[in-house]
């Protein structure tokens, strides 16, 4: 197993330079750059935008300036931001504990909701419960979660104001009026983590539902019942892991989505985190910031595949890590 | 054996014998496989003249979708709203009389039913109600190229390398490493903010970044089926790949592969809407239930009417062509919604 994540991680390396060429790329071969704006600007010497250009390195070819970025990479260091010419890795590191909050949260109450669900219904499969669970979980996945957020900002921040209920914040983690502590923390975090959380609940029961139905029907079940095992063993003990394996990997692949997905919800509610410096540094082509958190989400992205893998092979012993 | 095979597991092997051969009948069957053809291994169980007289997969699969109250309203409501965002050049001449671009600055934030606007005016003093139809255009029609796109990328790419195996598999699925490792919603960002598409580069776009899972997927459960015992029967019978790939392989993948582009194609309605409602997606002028939404973010506060409308919209769309794909995957695999 040790030697099996070892390779994973060292597989990783290649990914990792496919990814960040491609990106690399992508952001280089249009025309355009960081200090287009300086060009346009009829009060700004050309000469100075081309002394700028010089400073930032962007008179050379982007092969070579990839070549750079990775070595500078190979060392640990991600560059300066192109816009400020800050630090990159600082601003990386100020907003990832937050963006990791949100997925966080929302993950686990998604979880805690969805599984139960999605078990039950199967269970009770065919009755009301089971109908109207479906029913509701079908309404929560076809949801665009960017209008369910500013849905939940009318009803709960407008609508409660207007009724002179208590109203929930509606922008960024903390009061800026003093606020801070738990409450008011945990005040900012309802709102995003309902708007994040309640799509993953419809995807997640239902695909647990039907995960759980097609176990249900395996033979090792048939077997189980056969050889008269009571129906609450039958289904929680034989049904219930085989059905959860594959949610790991529909976990494991939405993992980053949430991290990454959060980024309509991060820019509605004023969240700063990653989505939100990201579309940031998109709208202001800061190379250095794009390729960073590029690089970011795809090693979340590649970290979570392969503890889903693990956890996956640790769970099924027909499945062999080679 | 007969006796064993349940009413509904019977009609299932009528339906498509070569479709559920893991169940009870091959097992049963197993003696007679070995020395005849595939079809006379079904012999002991049912009657070969019956098979001839059932009616093929899809009209089965139509009879049932026919009999799910949920799915044909769905089909239904789909429909309409078809129809209403293909009627956005009649609607625009003899319904409302506004153009989905004229501004009327003075009229702008009109409520519902005033002022001639019948579902209100944008802050631009636009008609909302055109608009809502040429934006609905722009969005189903992005949703719908973008997901044929991916069917048939992925669900090729998969097939091919779950069965050839080896090398083709190995490098295939490193190339779908690579481009998931790069999550979805940034790279669209980065995308479409740096090129700017128009709607058909934009459901290009979608469907670059969208094949890959389903490539995975179908290569996953092909993977699994060739090892199955019937496979191997095909091939010991003597039958070609390509047979094997279409005639046994195929049939059994494509439910799975209905059921993931139902459920991607509310998946693309919502990542276009979702760029446009960030401004990086279809460019105003041109209206995209998306971009109407996100215009009216920063009305928000005072006129509901724009945030709701496009909203639902979106919502009424996405939720239609949910139900009207999970109706079919219910109508493909009975067992699943028995």
């Amino acid at each position: 197993m040790t030697a099996y994540i070892l390779r994973r991680v060292l597989q990783m390396i290649p990914l990792i330079l496919g990814v960040t060429f491609l990106t690399f790329a992508l952001i280089n071969l249009i025309p355009g750059s960081p200090v287009q704006r300086l060009r346009d600007n009829p009060k700004i010497r050309p000469e100075a935008a081309i002394e700028l250009e010089k400073q930032l390195g962007l008179d050379k070819p982007w092969p070579v300036r990839y070549v750079s970025w990775l070595s500078d990479l190979a060392r640990g260091n991600l560059g300066v931001s192109m816009y400020n010419r800050l630090p990159v890795a600082d601003r990386i590191w100020s907003v990832i504990p937050n963006t990791l909050l949100l997925a966080v949260v929302s993950l686990t109450l998604a979880l805690l909701v969805a599984v139960p669900l999605g078990v039950y219904s199967a269970v009770r499969h065919g009755t009301l419960f089971d109908r109207s669970a479906s029913v509701g979980a079908v309404a929560l996945y076809a949801m665009p979660d960017f209008w369910l957020a500013l849905l939940l900002v009318i009803v709960f921040a407008l609508k409660f104001k207007e009724m002179g209920l208590p109203a929930l914040p509606v922008g960024g983690m903390t009061d800026p009026r003093g606020g801070g502590d738990l409450r008011d923390r945990l005040e900012h975090l309802i709102l995003p983590v309902m708007a994040l959380s309640l799509v993953q609940i419809g995807s997640w029961s239902a695909f647990f539902r039907s995960s759980m139905l097609e176990t249900l029907s395996q033979e090792y079940v048939r077997t189980a019942r056969g050889k008269g095992l009571p129906n609450r063993s039958v289904m929680y003990v034989h049904a219930f892991k085989n059905a959860f394996l594959p949610l790991i990997t529909i976990v494991g692949l939405a993992l980053p989505g949430l991290f990454g997905g959060a980024f309509i919800i991060e820019t509605i509610f004023a969240w700063p985190g990653m989505g939100r410096l990201t579309i940031e540094a998109v709208g202001r082509r800061d190379y250095t910031m794009i390729m960073a958190t590029t690089l970011m989400f795809s090693v979340l992205t590649m970290a979570s595949n392969l503890i889903a893998d693990v956890l996956y092979a640790t769970l099924d012993p027909r499945i062999r890590l080679e | 054996m007969v006796d064993v095979v349940t009413d509904e597991q019977q009609s299932d092997y009528q339906l498509a014998p070569t479709t559920r051969a893991a169940g009870p009948i091959p097992t049963g069957a197993a003696s007679s496989l070995s020395s005849s053809g595939e079809a006379e291994a079904y012999a002991g169980v049912l009657d070969r003249r019956a098979l001839h007289k059932t009616p093929g997969l899809y009209i089965r699969a139509w009879r049932r979708f026919r009999s799910n109250g949920v799915a044909m309203t769905a089909l239904v409501l789909l429909s309409l709203i078809i129809v209403f965002v293909l009627s956005a050049g009649l609607i625009s001449t003899y319904v409302t009389g506004f153009t989905p671009q004229e501004n009327h600055l003075r009229d702008k934030l009109s409520p519902v039913g005033t002022n001639g606007y019948m579902l209100g005016s944008d802050g631009n003093g636009r008609d909302v109600l055109t608009r809502l139809a040429y934006g609905g255009r722009i969005s189903i029609m992005i949703a719908v190229l973008s997901a044929f796109a991916t069917f048939f990328l992925g669900g090729s790419i998969g097939l091919v390398a779950g069965y050839a195996g080896g090398k083709t598999d190995a490098i295939v699925m490193r190339l779908v490493d690579v481009l998931l490792s790069i999550p979805g919603l940034p790279l669209l960002i980065l995308i479409s903010t740096l090129y700017a598409p128009g709607p058909v580069g934009l459901a290009m776009i979608l469907a670059f970044v969208s094949w890959p899972g389903i490539a995975r997927i179908v290569r996953g459960e092909v993977l699994a089926l060739r090892g199955r015992e019937y496979v191997d029967a095909a091939r010991t019978l003597g039958a070609s790949d390509r047979r094997i790939v279409l005639r046994n392989i195929l049939p059994n993948i494509l439910p799975l592969m209905i059921v993931y582009i139902s459920l991607i194609i509310p998946g693309l309605i919502l990542a276009e809407t979702g760029l446009s409602f960030l401004g990086i997606g279809v460019q105003v002028p041109t209206p995209s239930w998306g971009n109407m939404l996100g215009d009216s973010q920063q009305f928000f506060r005072t006129n509901y009417a724009n945030v709701i409308i496009p909203g639902l919209m979106i919502y009424m769309t996405s939720l239609s062509m949910y139900l009207v794909g999970s109706g079919l995957r219910d109508a493909f695999d009975p067992k699943l919604s028995q």
